[in-house]
This record gives C-alpha cells, structure tokens and sequence, in this order.
C-alpha cells in the first residue's frame, strides 16, 4: 500500500526562541531550528509500521518555506521513501484557508491508500487543516487516531479515535485520510545508515504555479500585535518537614479560595 | 437587535448527548460578545437527539437552532455536523461560528472552513468585540499571546476550555427546530463501536483542578495517590508524556504538547519536573503547586508553591491535611 505523510517543519519547542518579526509578525525562522512537527512523526511513525506489515512505501508532502528539505531529510532518515515540496513565496504566512486549499490541490493527482496527518502542529496549534484537507478532497476522514488497521483486502480501514470516555471504533473505505496522535507509538531514531540514504532520496520541489488548482487567496485572519504573557509571581518555596510542608500547601490553597 | 449579521454558537454534543461543558463557555462567551455588538447570539445543535443538548444551550442564548440528523448516531459526526453547520450558514449568513477548540470544535470547524471558504482562529484565550471579533490566542506552547482579526465580515473562532466560567443567561431563550435540504455528499465514516475504558476518568481540558504525576511516581502503584489527591480535590487526574509512555496511566490523560493544553484553577504537580514540553500544557494554570525532590527542578521556576520533599511523604501529608480539613 501507499500511504501519503503530511508533514509540517515547525519551530522547536525546546529551543525556547522562537519570537514573531515585529514588522508583520510572522515566525522569524532564523531565530530558532526547525524540526518535524511532533504530531507528524507519530503520523510517519504509524505509516511506517503500516507498510512494513502491509508492504508498499511512504511519500512526505509539504507546504513549507524553501528551507523546508533539511528538516524533511530527517523524516526520509526514519524511511519515508521519497518527498514533495510545495515552497512559493506567496505561500509565506498563509493562513488555514491557504494551507488546506494549497494541499489538497497538491494531493489531487497524487494516488494513495492513505493520507496521514498530526492531529495538530506545535506551533500555531490550529489543528483543523486535516479535517479541511479530507473535505475537499471527498476522502473520508477519521481523527484523533489511537490504533490504524487497514484492511488491504476489502479496501478499508478501522481507526480507534479517541473519545472522552474511551475511544470509538470507526471504519471507512481507503483511500481515507487520517489524523493521528501520539497514542500510535513513539517514533523511531533514524538510523546511521537511513541518514545516509536520505542523502540520496527524491525531494521534488515544486513551486505554487506548478500546483493544478492551487491559488494563494488574500488572508482571512491578520495579526494585530504579539506579546510574551505576563511573568508569573515569584515561587515561593517550602522546605519544611512533610507535615508542615503540608500545612502550609492546604492554607494556600484557602487563601486562594481552592478549597 | 439590529447591528449586524447574527453570532452563532455551535452545541457540541457529549457522549450521552447532553451539551458538552465547553459549549456552555462558549455561549457565555458569545452572549457578551453580542451584547457588545448589538447582535443576536444564536445557538446551533445537530446530532441524532439534539433537544436535551438545545434546551440546556437555551438557557445560555436567546435562540437555538436544531437540525436532527439521524446519521450521527452511528456515523463519525465531524463531517456529518460540519456539512450542516455550513449548509445553514449559507442559507442563514450570519458572520461569526463560535465553537470549542477539543477535537469535535476542530474537526468541525476544518469542514465549516474548507466548504465555506471562512478563516479560523484558533485556541482563544480572550475574545473582545472592535467592529468583529478580538482573539487572544496562545502560540508557541504559550510563549506568546498573540491578538487576531478576520479580514473580512465573517470567520470560525475555536475557545479553550476555563477561558470564562458558564453563566445562564437572564432568562431562558427558545429553541426551533430546522430543516437543512440536500444530501451529505462526503463519505460517511461508520462508527463499528464505542468503547468505554475501563478506567475513564474525569476529562481533563475541563477540569478546574488536575493533580498530575510525572516519572516520579515510580509506577501504576504511585498513581493512586495522585488519584485520591485528585479525589479529595474535586479534580482530575493528569500525566506527563513519561508517564502515559511507561503505560501506568492512559493518553487522554496527557498533558503537553502531544497531548492536552490545560487550564485550571489548581495545578498540582507530584515528582514532575516541568520539562518545557510538559510546561506548554499547564502553564496558564491559574495556580500551580509542585512537589519534588530535586529543589533545581524546571518547575521551580514557575510554580506558585514549590515543596522540595518526598512526595511519597508530602503528598500524602496534604491527602491527610485536606481529609482533615473536610471533617
């Protein structure tokens, strides 16, 4: 089988840099390392598993800025077999509408029994593209992705989607589209000999003219300013004996009117 | 009320079919968001059943509107709701869909957009009315509060949970049902069966209390104490990422940034070291305690209360205090 990742570079969390360019407040991508989008390796991680099971390959897709191929190299070291890149200038700051118009016309000629996605992104956090993305497309889609079993013979596929009191079994006919969550499994460290494969892999670029269908409409959110919340108060902290210590946890939380 | 173009509100439906807590923030939310704008607030649910979910949105907005769509009993809703909602905002046009930013708010909110061509904010913190809606939203696992604005007269806004506490209105609104014409024309996704865990817990994105454990509790046995912590608390249970990975408590129960954002009145944190991708989860917690042994633990530098000590000591010493203290 085929299976279609998507996937996004985003800014590290742990680099604790990443700041907006004051002048029109987007991310200033040189401030801080990009990385896969968490959500995304799980999404890869599980595609994987898939076609080691089921046979067949893993093929990357993304909209991101032109810097995008040395952060999708590290998705190709886990094994994906190969990678598209949509990259334009006039792609940069899209907003939700954009994005999800720009991917699904970049997914229409592409042929695939499924299409993965994080549940969300890291950095803007919206997690609404998959959803838009399956719509457009017609595809059925299945979210919040706990456990994926395809069923290549009768052409469908059963998803546990996490629910609030437990998960829900859902079943639709592939091709469908995915969204995933970290309840699939850790992902693995690409391997010394898969980076060196990666070095070689096919990363097609293509630019939004390129793209049948593809259009960069005028945004339909702006940003109007960006500011680091307030510091929290000064920690108080307690090094009393256990009983004490816990004395004193439960008048704090008289004080604040928690109990 | 004349102004402009009506808000709605989406009632999203919980398991049992009764409206999901978020829904009833949400519709405070809107509620003062028109009375700002001088516009009308108009609740919107679909499902199978929608009455209960309706009345009960009914007390929060002057109207509500219902479509009864028989394929979300045994059909992913998502899509189902999403081709709906967008249905009725053609028909109807009013400018802004308010709905929550949990996975049904979102899986909406994706359909609505993608069929009506709407931008979406997302994750609200704080909304404000100027001439449309005002968002406040958390980015970077909340290292910066940003503020948004659609471009044009309408747009989707999804709502954290805790943004506002739920208020009836004055006076209960009325409910109407609708028809929608037209037939789903995405494929529709069977639900084969819902399983309840066996140990659901209390959900925590609307929890106004968590107490969580970290790799600290040592095993599933340290957990039961984070539970009768959480019991005794009125709250829920959380975890970090170690935690849910070592198999001693489910994912849902997840908080940072592969699992849930949170934002409660009291984060109590037990042998959790703050590890900044378990601190974008909880860091806009009103209050946060934390017990650890290692005093140069991450969290120490923004906890409110930090006690340095066991917390197989201190943890059940404050279970005790708070017994105590409830006689």
């Amino acid at each position: 089988m085929r299976i279609v990742v998507l996937v996004k570079p985003v800014p590290d969390t742990a680099s604790s840099g990443e700041r907006l360019r004051p002048d029109d407040w987007r991310l200033d991508r040189a401030a801080v390392p990009a990385v896969v989008n968490a959500n995304d390796e799980y999404a890869l991680e599980a595609a994987l598993k898939l076609t080691t099971t089921h046979g067949g390959d893993v093929v990357l897709v993304s909209m991101a800025p032109p810097t995008a191929p040395e952060t999708m190299r590290k998705a190709l070291a886990m094994g994906a077999a190969s990678g598209t890149l949509v990259t334009d200038a006039a792609l940069a700051g899209s907003d939700v509408v954009t994005t999800t118009r720009v991917l699904a016309a970049a997914l229409r000629g592409m042929e695939y029994d499924l299409l993965l996605a994080g549940a969300d992104t890291s950095d803007g956090g919206a997690g609404v593209v998959p959803a838009g993305v399956a719509t457009l497309l017609g595809l059925p889609y299945l979210s919040y992705a706990a456990k994926i079993e395809p069923n290549p013979d009768a052409g469908t596929v059963r998803v546990h989607r996490i629910s609030p009191t437990g998960y829900d079994v859902l079943e639709s006919p592939m091709p469908a589209l995915i969204a995933c969550t970290q309840a699939l499994g850790e992902p693995r460290y690409p391997s010394l000999k898969g980076i060196m494969a990666a070095r070689s892999k096919e990363l097609t670029t293509v630019a939004l003219a390129d793209v049948e269908g593809g259009e960069a409409a005028p945004s339909t959110t702006a940003v109007l300013g960006a500011e680091a919340p307030p510091p929290r108060a000064a920690t108080r902290v307690i090094r009393e004996p256990a009983e004490d210590a816990a004395r004193e946890v439960v008048a704090f939380l008289v004080e604040r009117r928690i109990v | 009320m004349a102004g402009g173009s009506p808000i709605w509100v989406h009632g999203e439906l919980a398991p049992d079919g009764t409206l999901a807590k978020i829904s009833t923030e949400v519709a405070t939310l809107a509620r003062g968001l028109g009375e700002s704008a001088g516009r009308d607030v108009v609740g919107v649910v679909v499902g199978a059943d929608p009455s209960a979910a309706a009345t009960e949105l009914a007390t929060f907005v002057s109207r509500v509107v219902t479509v009864t769509e028989p394929a979300t009993a045994d059909h992913a809703a998502g899509t189902i709701v999403g081709q709906r909602v967008a249905a009725l905002i053609e028909r109807d046009k009013p400018a802004f869909l308010f709905t929550g930013a949990g996975p049904e708010g979102r899986d909406l909110a994706g359909v609505v957009s993608a069929l009506t061509g709407w931008g979406v904010l997302v994750n609200a913190i704080g909304v404000t009315w100027d001439d449309g809606p005002v968002v406040e939203m958390s980015v970077f696992g909340g290292k910066l509060t940003t503020t948004s604005r659609f471009t044009g007269e309408q747009g989707i806004v999804t709502v954290r949970p805790n943004v506002v506490p739920a208020e009836p209105a004055a006076k209960p609104g009325k409910v109407e049902s609708t028809r929608v014409e037209g037939d789903l024309r995405l494929p529709l996704v069977k639900v084969v069966d819902r399983v309840a865990a066996a140990d659901a817990a209390a959900p925590i994105e609307e929890a106004r209390v968590i107490v969580a454990g970290g790799r600290g509790m040592g095993g599933p046995e340290g957990f039961s104490l984070v539970e009768d912590l959480a019991q005794a608390l009125g709250g829920a249970v959380g975890a970090t990422r170690a935690a849910v990975d070592a198999g001693w408590i489910p994912y849902a129960q997840q908080i940072g940034q592969t699992g849930k954002i949170v934002k409660p009145a009291l984060y109590l944190a037990l042998g959790i070291s703050g590890a900044i991708q378990h601190k974008v989860g909880m860091q806009t917690a009103d209050t946060i305690v934390a017990v650890n042994r290692d005093p140069d633990a991450p969290i120490a530098e923004f906890a409110d209360l930090f006690v340095v000590g066991d917390l197989f000591e201190v943890g059940p010493a404050i279970l005790a205090a708070l017994r105590a203290r409830a006689g």
